[in-house]
């Protein structure tokens, strides 16, 4: 028989070594090992690590420190503000509504922010925030330019072309050269109203301004309490209609106090009192005389 | 009879979950070595493009991957003698093969030369019932052969139909399809020692493999060395292996015999050890190195240290001239070559067309051999070595390898036996008509 115990020289394989290397070729197994348990031994040293608060802390003030050391570097500092194309008043305005401590990192400015706020400025029609090479952060402002002057209650606004409010001024005097526009919901007609006004050549200096009635309609004023009332629809010929009797009659230079071009399709006189009390007058002398 | 067939079938099963793997190891246990190879089907000629080699024999749909020969121990005339010893040249062989195919292998296919191989012609007849043959026919007749009694403790390995007949045609391949009245069949079956065949399973089993199939290694290394004209005309295929030589006649393609010789190189290698007083270890180096059986002039004057280590000086120093090793090996030659003479005699071997004699295995390399054999077994000798498979070591592609190789193509292309064919339909009718009997007469 054969010694019971193999002798310590057999090249055979122990059973376990037959068995292990016979599950190292296993397919699932290899995949596992090569894969599977170093991945989790990495995520699992890794959560560990970062389950604790304080490892969590250290690695995240670590983090925020560098970024800081960078951001701080003085090639991303901005040290002034230059405002170009906007008049001292706005330039102070919008050193008022942008606090910035300068120096301070272009990281840490919000341009988006710094731009809407302010583009919410009335007198702003257009304005670029950007930072210029040597730490200077550059805006170029375009102003609105005002074009009336809208008395509203005791306020005095002035609108720009297309009716945005550009400033309060205290008296119609500082800005004589404008014209005044009055009533309700005038600053959403500008436009119109400016149309009209360009119309009014013929009677430029007469004109007081423009009045909105009801929100609806527009009336010229003139001086000596004349008034011309234009229709809602389509104003602007009703005007030239007028101006051109005024060229060719003289309309305004008469005695009438309203010209009401409400109806066009009947415009409608109204004379002042001794005019009426003249034409009573001739009336009855002459009967018949005016009868067109 | 009816075990072994759903145990035969249960390895058909296993063979076709191998294949689907992809990976089936086959592994040759002889009294001399044990080969393990690892094949990889890659479906049907993948290779085919590549080598420029058709499928001749079915080898070009798989490829050796990994090829390990060990040292056999614990096995005498092809059967385990020592099944521990065994046990561990198995696991050494599959673990080397394994690790240079770097892949599992879970299903072994498994030959082995021992076990008293048998063989017996059978032969059955049935009336069709209808005019044309259908399968049913055909397992009908494989059914109707009349087994004889093949003995306690033996097991069936093989059973090939070879032949069948319609009518009064006969050499038929196929019969399914054919019209006739009266369908004949004949069939080999090889019987083995049951024993050993459960050792064997024993052993595979206990190095975590599961048998996919099991065959005669006489059988595999006729199919891997005889070519295909010698296999359609008839000859016999000699494995000359280690403790037994294998004996298998093959006719139409189908083996019609198998027989097997007690003897092999391993006694040549006793007998030299005897005769010149050394170890077994230098025996057989003495043998591989200076053997023959044809002396010459020449062989006089060419003497062979043999040496010792007894300290004995005129011990230690002796040699002997290749003339005397001749005239020690050639006598068991001789006396193997008229074993096999005395089979094939018996078998019938002198009735067939062609009579061709092809010796393959480890002893087929003695030289001088291809000159002894056809004086005592007639004129068409043949030194045979296996057939080309794929990827196969240089190393292995010897004679000795030819078991290793025919087992590879068994694996590939095992012809049809008697258990892959359908179980005829009236044994089941009957077995269950029978259950139904019973269950009534139990349950009223």
């Amino acid at each position: 028989m054969q010694p019971l115990k193999p002798s310590r020289r057999d090249p055979a394989p122990s059973r376990v070594a037959y068995r292990l290397q016979r599950l190292w070729l296993t397919p699932v197994f290899r995949i596992f090992m090569r894969a599977g348990l170093p991945v989790a031994l990495v995520v699992g040293l890794i959560g560990g690590y970062f389950s604790q608060p304080e490892n969590r802390e250290a690695v995240y003030g670590k983090f925020a420190e560098l970024r800081r050391s960078i951001e701080e570097r003085p090639e991303f500092m901005v040290k002034l503000m230059a405002i170009d194309g906007a008049t001292p008043s706005i330039g102070d305005d919008i050193r008022e509504i942008v606090p910035v401590d300068f120096p301070v990192s272009s990281f840490d400015l919000d341009l988006p922010g710094i731009h809407d706020r302010i583009a919410e400025l009335d007198a702003v029609e257009r304005v670029d925030v950007r930072i210029r090479a040597g730490g200077i952060l550059q805006v170029q402002i375009i102003e609105r330019t005002p074009a009336a002057v809208w008395r509203v209650g005791q306020d005095l606004e002035l609108l720009d072309a297309v009716g945005h409010r550009v400033a309060v001024i205290s008296s119609r005097l500082e800005r004589a050269d404008l014209p005044l526009l009055a009533g309700e919901g005038a600053e959403k007609h500008v436009p119109e109203a400016l149309a009209l006004l360009a119309a009014a050549e013929p009677v430029r200096g007469r004109v007081r301004g423009l009045v909105r009635i009801g929100s609806r309609r527009w009336d010229v004023v003139l001086d000596r309490e004349q008034r011309i009332l234009l229709p809602d629809q389509n104003p602007i010929p009703a005007f030239e209609q007028v101006m051109a009797l005024v060229q060719a009659r003289d309309l305004l230079e008469r005695d009438i106090i309203v010209v009401d071009m409400r109806n066009q399709n009947r415009p409608t006189l109204r004379m002042g009192r001794p005019a009426i009390a003249e034409m009573r007058r001739i009336r009855a002398a002459h009967p018949g005389a005016y009868r067109e | 009879m009816n075990d072994l067939y759903s145990t035969q079938r249960g390895m058909r099963n296993m063979r076709k979950a191998a294949m689907q793997r992809g990976v089936i190891a086959i592994l040759d246990i002889g009294t001399s070595k044990i080969a393990c190879l690892v094949l990889r089907f890659d479906g049907p000629d993948s290779f085919r493009e590549v080598d420029g080699i058709g499928s001749m024999a079915g080898q070009s749909s798989f490829r050796v991957i990994g090829a390990a020969t060990t040292r056999s121990r614990g096995v005498k005339f092809g059967e385990i003698d020592v099944m521990q010893e065994t046990e561990r040249a198995i696991r050494t062989a599959v673990q080397a093969a394994q690790k240079m195919a770097n892949v599992r292998v879970d299903h072994v296919i498994a030959s082995f030369s021992g076990a008293g191989p048998r063989s017996y012609g059978l032969a059955g007849e049935v009336n069709l019932v209808d005019s044309v043959v259908s399968e049913q026919d055909v397992s009908r007749v494989l059914a109707a052969c009349d087994v004889p009694d093949i003995g306690e403790g033996r097991e069936v390995l093989h059973a090939h139909p070879i032949n069948f007949a319609l009518d009064h045609r006969s050499g038929l391949g196929d019969p399914r399809g054919q019209i006739g009245n009266r369908l004949a069949a004949d069939m080999h079956m090889l019987t083995v020692d049951s024993m050993v065949v459960q050792n064997l399973l024993y052993c595979i089993k206990r190095c975590d493999l599961e048998l996919a199939g099991l065959a005669s290694s006489a059988y595999v290394s006729g199919i891997s060395s005889l070519v295909e004209d010698e296999q359609e005309l008839g000859a016999a295929c000699v494995d000359l292996g280690g403790g037994t030589t294998g004996i298998s006649i093959f006719m139409k393609k189908h083996m019609i015999y198998t027989d097997c010789v007690r003897m092999g190189g391993d006694h040549v290698t006793l007998d030299i050890s005897k005769g010149l007083q050394v170890p077994l270890a230098t025996a057989e180096r003495i043998k591989t190195f200076y053997g023959g059986v044809v002396a010459t002039g020449m062989d006089d004057r060419e003497m062979i240290e043999i040496g010792g280590d007894t300290g004995d000086w005129e011990h230690d120093r002796r040699s002997v001239s290749r003339a005397e090793l001749i005239g020690i090996m050639r006598p068991r030659v001789e006396e193997i070559l008229e074993e096999v003479r005395v089979r094939l005699d018996a078998a019938g071997f002198e009735h067939l067309p062609s009579q061709q004699i092809v010796f393959t295995g480890g002893a087929s390399q003695i030289p001088g051999l291809d000159s002894l054999a056809p004086k005592i077994l007639g004129q068409q000798i043949r030194i045979g070595r296996p057939l080309r498979v794929q990827g196969l070591p240089q190393a292995a592609t010897g004679s000795s390898f030819a078991a290793s190789v025919g087992l590879c193509l068994f694996a590939a292309h095992p012809q049809d036996e008697w258990w892959d064919f359908e179980i005829p339909l009236e044994r089941y009718s009957s077995r269950s008509l029978k259950r139904a009997a019973k269950w009534f007469k139990d349950n009223w």
